[in-house]
């Protein structure tokens, strides 16, 4: 979050609600969920590490959105950085895998029945982002983001699909062993 | 028939094979589509999905159990009422399009129209509003060689609408489809789930089942999960945490 916020303000200074905007433009209908005070509260901790600097403008009231942002040298080099470093963000997959074996050994529920549910869940994100992926509307840079979440929900469903046929198997040679 | 399903089935079972080797394909389903329904019915290959399709539309008979579709119970019924049946109220679309190759998409579609006893001027006016309505009134005189598999499968889809059926039907619309001309068809499923076209589709394809009001899950023959995708309540922006 922070390293987005200092590059976001890149390019110039910017009001807090320019900022706000910006990503928002940026992020299409994934951009609905941000909250405004998540943007302030991390100007406030990039002020305090230096990193950005921010001025009242004149005659507009002292608040967050109305002051205008800019990096530091400080901020300049770490936005350099960020850009340089080689990240990607891991959909954790052990932490479900987990509570499908836990739920299994303890007997505490039906790993297929956890699986129904998680599908349920992935198929309404994917109708959602499918949805607005669809709207003809849609910038096509946003489009592209849009296009890279559904890839992914494509892939955990399939990985889902894929554990349903494990959990159903196992569930079928339990049953015949226990006879 | 009872209570407002347009589609109805009752315990119904379809075996194949006989004795050690019988596969029971559908195993006493029970299935309510209220009319203006999209259902997605998913799960791996062999779990008798396309069997309960083709069951649901009288192109196979069930071993056991009803069907009903409006007022009609179909499964009992002789070849020759069935065949009327399907020609009037149900439009069909498969994974590989089975047009006729040597007639025109607009021939195309009009064909099940005109095989509904529609008189050939208004099976043309439709069959026009149909190709215009999924995007293709300018290449309504081509061949199916002609055109690509994403507007081949849209003409197909008009073909299925043509006769006004209350219910279309579909087996992996988009099984034979590229990305791109999959979304052709998801727009044009999602169109028909707003005007209210009842519609039953089968598939792997997690992106046509999440077009659906409701997505069935199948396992061995018989429903493992049967749920309403209602909306999220935050909407897209809950997509992997929207942003980060």
């Amino acid at each position: 979050m922070q390293d987005v916020v200092l590059a976001m303000l890149a390019k110039e200074p910017a009001y807090g609600y320019e900022l706000r905007s910006r990503m928002r433009g940026a992020l299409g209908p994934l951009g609905e969920a941000m909250n405004a005070g998540q943007i302030y509260v991390t100007l406030s901790r990039l002020a305090k590490a230096g990193l950005v600097t921010s001025q009242r403008a004149e005659g507009l009231p002292d608040r967050p959105d109305r002051r205008v942002y800019a990096l530091t040298s400080a901020g300049q080099q770490r936005v350099a950085a960020w850009l340089a470093e080689v990240t990607w963000p891991k959909p954790d997959l052990s932490e479900f895998h987990l509570k499908l074996v836990a739920a299994a050994a303890a007997r505490l529920a039906d790993p297929v029945a956890l699986i129904d549910a998680q599908r349920r869940e992935l198929l309404r994100r994917l109708r959602d982002t499918q949805r607005a992926a669809m709207e003809r509307s849609v910038d096509p840079v946003v489009g592209l983001l849009l296009e890279g979440v559904v890839l992914r929900l494509r892939a955990d469903l399939d990985w889902l699909e894929a554990c349903e046929r494990m959990w159903t198997e196992r569930d079928r040679t339990e049953r015949k062993g226990s006879r | 028939m009872t209570g407002s399903a347009l589609l109805r089935a009752r315990g119904v079972t379809r075996w194949y094979g006989r004795e050690s080797a019988l596969v029971r394909a559908v195993d006493e389903v029970d299935l309510d589509v209220p009319a203006g329904q999209t259902l997605a019915i998913m799960g791996p290959s062999g779990c008798g999905k396309s069997t309960l399709l083709h069951l649901l539309g009288g192109l196979q008979r069930p071993t056991d159990g009803e069907i009903w579709l409006a007022e009609h119970r179909i499964d009992g019924m002789s070849e020759r009422d069935l065949a009327r049946l399907r020609r009037h109220h149900i439009g069909f679309v498969f994974q590989s399009f089975h047009l006729m190759d040597e007639l025109t998409a607009v021939e195309n579609v009009e064909l099940a129209a005109l095989l509904a006893g529609w008189s050939p001027r208004r099976a043309r006016k439709r069959a026009m509003h149909l190709l215009d309505r999924v995007g293709l009134a300018d290449r309504a005189k081509h061949l199916p060689s002609a055109l690509s598999g994403g507007q081949r499968q849209r003409v197909a889809i008009a073909r299925a609408l043509s006769n006004e059926p209350l219910v279309v039907l579909a087996d992996e619309p988009t099984g034979n489809l590229d990305s791109a001309a999959t979304l052709e068809v998801l727009r044009l499923f999602e169109e028909l789930r707003t005007a209210g076209q009842t519609l039953v589709v089968v598939t792997h394809d997690a992106r046509i089942a999440a077009v659906a009001d409701r997505v069935i899950s199948m396992r061995d023959g018989s429903f493992a999960d049967d749920s309403q995708l209602a909306e999220t309540a935050a909407g897209a922006g809950t997509v992997y945490g929207g942003w980060r």
